[in-house]
This record gives C-alpha cells, structure tokens and sequence, in this order.
C-alpha cells in the first residue's frame, strides 16, 4: 500500500538532504562508537580466556600466611614457605590428580657482560623441567652450573646458549656466575611459573646460592583432569586446612572467572562512554525534529484541517527519526565492521575471534541502541506537531 | 431542532485570551444553515467572518454555546471524532490554497482519500475530479509550487470533493485570483451548489457575495 505519511517523511528527508546526513552522521558515530567497544571488550576476553584455559590444568598451593590474607597474586606473593613435612602431605593427598613438584623462587641481581638487571630464579626438579618447559634451543641443565632462561630475558641481553650470567649482588660479595644452556619456547603468562623473564636452575644451583633447603614458595599440580580443578582444590583446603590454615590454593578457574568478570565491567565502561557520543546524536536528530516541525507549522495545520488525525501527524515525525536513524544505524554498522577490525587489531592484536557471535553481536546491540536513541528523539517533536492548535497552524507563513 | 438545517449554531462565543486581554472574536452568535444553502458570509476586516469559518469546519471549539452539524453536537465530540468530521463531511477550501508543498497535485486530492479509506484510490474518482476541475493528467504531476493560483485553487476544489463533503467551507477562495480566474471558480461553486452541496463562503467582495441565495454579515463578532 502507498503509505502516503511515510511518502511525506521522506520527500522532507530529501529536501533537507545535508541537514539530514548531518542528523544521521552522529547516530553513525554512536553506533560505529558502540559496536567497537563492544567488539574489542568480546575480543579481549575471548582471547583473555582462550590463553587462561591452556593453563586451566595448573593448581597454585602456597603457604597461608600467620595473617589473615587473601589468596595471593599470581605465582604467589607470599613470603611464607611451605616446608618439606606439608609438601609431603599434600604430595599424598594431591598426587592421584596429577604431577606435584615444588618450586624454588628469589628475584635477584643480574649481570650480564656489564650490563645489570634483576630477573626472577627459579629452582625446579629436573625431571620436572623436562615435563613442563619445551626448549627452543639448547638442552637441559646437567650440572649445578647451568641455567636454562625464558626468551624475553634471553631478547633482553642477548643470551645464547653458552652466555653467562652472573647472580647475585657484587656489593654483598656473594655472586654465582651460571652457564646458559638452553632457551625456552615463549609460555605466555601463566599462574605457575612465569617463565618468559626467568632464569631457570636445578634445585641444588639455587639452594647452592640461597640456601633455605626443604622451604618452598609454591607447590604446583599438574593436573591430569582438568575437570578435577575443583575437586582437588577442596580436597587439598580440607585435609590440609584441618587443624590451622596452613595454604591457599589457586586454581585458574577463579582467577578466569575475576578476569573476565574486569573486562565485562571495563567493556560495558567503555561502551558507556561510547554512548555518550549518542546523546549528542540524541540532541542533534531532537534539534533537526524540532526545526521540521518548526518549518511545516503550516504544513501541519493543512493537514489537520482536511481530516488527518493527530496520530498521523506523530506518525510523519516519527518516521522522519526513524529513517534518521534506520540510515545512521545502517551506515555506522557497515563501517563498525571495519573500524571494529582495526580497533580490535590494535587493542588486542589478533582478530581471530572478531567474527564469532559473541563479538558481531555488538553491532545488532549498537544498531538498536542508535534507533531506539533515534525514536526517542522524535518522540517530543512529533508530540508537539500533533498537538498544533490547527487553526494556528494554518496562520503560520 | 429544525428538520433540514445542516449546520445550526446556539449563542456561539469565541474568546481568545491574549496577554493584552481577551479578544472576543464571536459574542453569542446564533446561526443555522438549512442543507443545500448557498451563504456569503460578509464584514469588514477583523470583523469575525474566519473565526465564524473556523467554527462551522469545527477547527476550532467555542468558548461557550453549541455547534450542532448534522444535529449532532460538536461539543460533545472529541477531537478523533471531530477530525473525521472534517474528514467525510466538511470540505474546506482556502484563499491561499494551502495544498500540501511536498505532494503533487494528484497526490493532494488523493491525500483525504487515504485518510479515509486507508488505500489508493482504484476507483478514478481523483483523476476523474481532477478533470472536473480542469487539471489534465500531465499537470496532475506537478507539484503546487509549479501550478499557477488559478490552477492551485482548482486542485483545492477537487481535493475538498474527493470525500463527497455535504458541507463545503471557502474562505475567500478567490482573494488570490485574477477576477477571470475568481470568476470561473465561482461559477464552479455555483454549479457544485446547484447539484445539492450546502456551501458558506466567507467573502468581502460584494461580487462574489451575489453568487450567494444569502447573505450573512458579521460586525464585531456579532450575526447583524
């Protein structure tokens, strides 16, 4: 059927054409403003969460400090030592879940050649090593004397195997000086051991050097389940916990559930945000409703005064927003998808989850959100034309 | 309440309250139009002659006193009623025209035809008015701006008729003309009379008043 008000709503459209596309050039913005927050924020913690998962089979146990405290950060920030007696009873109790090996930790000086720095040392078992790291060149350590380091620390100063390091602080008088002998693959960061920066030796090289034999800043457990996350967590807290509080235990679940739960609180910040530059779209469609009311006062009254009832009146504003909008939202999602991709690659650095639902979605989201901004916006002016006295209306010029 | 009479008027009163003080536009007119009158409604300006218009195509309410249209009160109606009483029973035609600048002179008459039967005319009866009037198909196309007043004011005609109104209201609908062109429209009205509409045209030409059977004149919004 020829809608003869939708006809007028766009014929005014068109007479207006620049004022329009100004009007509709904001809800663009918004929309495009919108729908790349959203994106970016999905994208963050798709990626977040994929990269959390591949350690979603590592339980964290630290020492419970004398004091109440919460879980520590990640890899532990407690300077509470498990002792040799309770790593053999979580041993007992864990083991059955999966592999359980220590770990010795110190941040410490570093230097090598002449240049100076500090660097994380870990102290691992062995055969520990060779379960969890994979090297991108060299071998293993054999002796108390040789090390094996993360790639960035290796990028850093420029370590190859067969380069030294010397541990320790020269004013204290107690240095070490190590051989590199192999370079790790990049780990990314993780809850256990954070690699990528550190120096890594055996167990005898790093009591060697702090001594603090049989007292270790973590325990680790490999999971054979990741599903048993949960179960092991409670059974290690239950029986270990019993009598006092003797360790926390982290597993990555919680850790994945606080992370995504900040980058949801971030994103819907940072869309809110975006959607300020809505409410100016908001003022700029409301200021071009009004200056058309405005403009056909007369126009208005003709009609009234031939029989065109109140609600068609309404009826030609709101379609004029609602193209306003239609348009401004078409627009701004086709240029969200690009503008989006460039965002996400330059926020998160990879677009492999941009066209998943969970990311798209924040275009529909932000489309609708532009439109029913548009309607709104409409609402007041075509309000106001229908309630023209029509005999007023017919004296404008 | 008289048997014929279309439009009848009680002690009607218009008072519109200015911030210089109230203006009283009609003071207690009463008023009745038998069905298939022709009325001139004549005064000098400001006299109350549109106020008076105004009232009978129900555009606007009285202060006081009652508007009966077909026997039915106005003042009883709200305002979707009275809307569509303006729509199916009142044609109203204007000394400045007053189509609609967007549509074009076809879609002018067809407009209060949409409104009222909610599709496109199939029937013909626009273009069939169209011609009636003079406007051939070509100039049907065109939008008022590009039509001269003479032919503005024909397309004004057709698209009072379109609903097939009992009551035509013109507001000095040759103010605007040329007197040959004025003369022609009036020789049109007087033929739409003659084929039984009731019609009131508010005039201060003398020459346009003695197309009337009567004439009503309106001095300082009173019915003299």
């Amino acid at each position: 059927m020829k809608d003869i008000i939708l006809q007028l709503a766009l014929r005014s459209i068109r007479i207006h054409f620049l004022r329009s596309v100004l009007a509709a050039l904001g809800i663009v913005i918004g929309v495009v403003a919108i729908s790349s927050m959203g994106m970016m924020g999905a994208n963050m913690t798709l990626s977040v969460t994929e990269e959390l998962s591949k350690m979603a089979n590592i339980v964290v146990i630290t020492a419970a400090s004398g004091s109440e405290r919460g879980p520590g950060g990640f890899g532990g920030g407690s300077d509470e030592k498990i002792s040799e007696e309770d790593f053999q009873d979580i041993q007992k109790i864990a083991e059955k879940y999966g592999l359980v090996y220590v770990v010795y930790r110190e941040s410490d000086r570093i230097k090598v050649g002449d240049r100076e720095g500090r660097s994380t040392i870990y102290g691992l078992d062995e055969d520990v090593m060779r379960r969890i790291f994979t090297l991108s060149d060299g071998a293993f350590p054999k002796s108390t004397s040789s090390v094996i380091v993360g790639p960035t620390l290796a990028g850093r100063y420029d370590l190859k195997v067969g380069s030294r390091i010397r541990i320790g602080d020269e004013d204290k008088g107690a240095t070490t000086t190590v051989k590199v002998v192999g370079i790790l693959e990049e780990r990314g960061m993780s809850n256990d051991i954070n690699s990528d920066m550190a120096i890594i030796g055996s167990e005898k090289l790093f009591t060697g050097i702090y001594g603090n034999e049989g007292e270790y800043n973590q325990v680790n457990l490999i999971l054979n389940d990741i599903n048993d996350s949960q179960k092991a967590r409670t059974e290690i807290l239950e029986k270990m916990n019993r009598k006092k509080t003797r360790v926390n235990v982290q597993d990555s679940s919680r850790m994945l559930e606080s992370i995504t739960s900040t980058l949801g609180t971030m994103t819907t910040f940072v869309m809110a945000i975006a959607g300020i530059s809505l409410l100016v779209a908001a003022t700029s469609i409301f200021n071009v409703m009004m200056m058309s009311v405005t403009e056909r006062v007369r126009e208005i009254g003709i009609m009234r005064s031939i029989g065109a009832q109140k609600s068609e009146i309404r009826r030609m504003f709101l379609y004029e927003s609602v193209v306003l909008g239609l348009v401004g939202a078409g627009i701004g999602a086709v240029l969200a998808l690009g503008i989006g991709w460039v965002v996400v690659l330059a926020m998160v650095g990879s677009t492999d989850y941009f066209f998943l639902p969970e990311s798209l979605v924040y275009i529909p989201f932000a489309m609708l959100v532009g439109i029913a901004v548009c309607i709104l916006s409409g609402v007041y002016p075509a309000w106001r034309a229908a309630d023209l006295d029509p005999v007023e209306a017919l004296r404008a010029e | 309440m008289p048997g014929d009479s279309i439009i009848e008027l009680c002690g009607v009163t218009k008072i519109y309250s200015l911030p210089a003080g109230d203006v009283v536009a009609l003071d207690r007119v009463s008023l009745t139009i038998e069905n298939g009158e022709f009325v001139a409604i004549m005064g000098p300006s400001g006299s109350g002659k549109t106020t008076l218009l105004n009232q009978l195509g129900c555009l606007d309410r009285p202060t006081s006193g009652d508007l009966f249209i077909n026997g039915r009160n106005t003042r009883e109606m709200n305002d979707r009623e009275l809307t569509s009483l303006r729509l199916n029973t009142i044609g109203y035609i204007f000394q400045r025209f007053n189509l609609i600048p967007l549509l074009s002179a076809y879609e002018n008459v067809e407009f209060p035809y949409l409104m009222k039967h909610r599709r496109p005319d199939s029937s013909g009866r626009v273009g069939e008015l169209l011609a009636q009037v003079g406007i051939d198909r070509a100039m049907a196309t065109h939008k008022p701006p590009e039509l001269s007043g003479g032919q503005q004011q024909r397309v004004a005609i057709a698209r009072a008729l379109v609903n097939y109104p009992h009551i035509l209201l013109c507001d000095e609908p040759t103010g605007n003309l040329d007197s040959v062109t004025g003369q022609q429209i009036m020789e049109m009205l007087t033929d739409l009379n003659r084929k039984g509409r009731t019609i009131v045209i508010v005039t201060h030409d003398p020459g346009v008043a003695r197309y009337a059977q009567r004439i009503v004149t309106v001095r300082d919004g009173r019915v003299a």
